[in-house]
């Protein structure tokens, strides 16, 4: 989770922002990391590129995409089939 | 009697420096725009981490913003009181060509909101909780003589009380802010001369078009 992290500060110009700032658990978006709607479009760019992972689903985004654990386990269900 | 507004303050940022009320209150020694911007942001030492998501036209207009009002006590005003009039020559073009580039493999989301240029005022309206009326322009180079009669007219029909008004120019290595605070008591009158003044204070237009 430490490079997605790390990628995540990257994709989103997040300069202020360390990775150890960032908890497994946090909330990316509201009163947590306080990303934007942007910053969703920004981390569906990062899955792709990165992961070559596409949202089917558009509906799934606030659960796929509410922390790093989250997003981490759903890049993680996509490598295993059936999961 | 035909109403009166003045030039309260004004902010330029050229050349690496940045000048309020014509005196230098920074400059930079870096030779890339994105370096030096970064460099004015941390002399302000605000804490704005939108401000690193900006592209270079919104942070140049954000950051002539940010000291043009530095001593604005808008309290004294309604958010729908304040407005932004903004013009340029080259539009969004800077980020439109960024955006073009980067649509080779997958189109930036971040990139492509900074496709317009009126989003430099959205930044600045946003920092400032400002609701008033707001329009961007496009020239050929600096006009002041629309600058000063379109504003003094939303000014004159109580549309607004306060607007910031002005050019912020950037392409590629070039790019020119001047910002102009205009309300209702001050010195300096608004009007096409003094703003020319402020604008180019050492030149003709016709010496250095459009920057």
């Amino acid at each position: 989770m430490a490079d997605l992290k790390e990628q995540i500060i990257e994709q989103l110009n997040l300069q202020d922002v360390k990775p150890e700032d960032i908890g497994d658990d946090q909330p990316l978006f509201g009163d947590g990391l306080g990303l934007d709607s942007i910053d969703a479009l920004e981390l569906i760019v990062l899955l792709q590129q990165k992961y070559k992972v596409k949202l089917s689903n558009a509906e799934d985004g606030p659960k796929i995409f509410r922390s790093v654990r989250t997003i981490a386990e759903f890049i993680e269900s996509t490598r295993i089939p059936n999961a | 009697m035909k109403n009166q507004y003045y030039i309260s303050a004004h902010c330029s940022i050229s050349d690496n420096i940045v000048r309020y009320n014509n005196e230098v209150v920074f400059a930079g020694t870096e030779n890339d725009i994105p370096g030096f911007f970064l460099s004015v942001y941390q002399h302000l030492g605000v804490k704005y981490p939108k401000f690193y998501k900006m592209d270079n036209l919104a942070k140049l207009g954000w950051l002539t913003a940010e000291v043009l009002l530095k001593d604005f006590d808008k309290a004294k005003y309604q958010p729908t009181d304040i407005g932004v009039v903004l013009t340029n020559a080259n539009s969004s073009l800077d980020a439109d060509k960024r955006y073009y580039d980067s649509m080779q493999e997958i189109a930036s989301p971040a990139l492509f909101v900074y496709t317009l240029p009126n989003i430099v005022i959205g930044e600045i309206c946003i920092r400032h909780h400002f609701k008033g009326e707001n329009a961007f322009y496009i020239f050929d180079r600096f006009n002041a003589d629309f600058i000063a009669s379109y504003v003094y007219n939303l000014l004159d029909i109580r549309q607004l009380n306060v607007c910031i008004c002005g050019w912020v120019e950037l392409l590629g290595d070039e790019y020119k802010a001047v910002l102009f605070l205009i309300e209702k008591d001050g010195v300096m009158p608004f009007k096409t001369e003094n703003i020319n003044k402020i604008y180019n204070p050492t030149q003709t237009l016709s010496e250095k078009e459009g920057f």
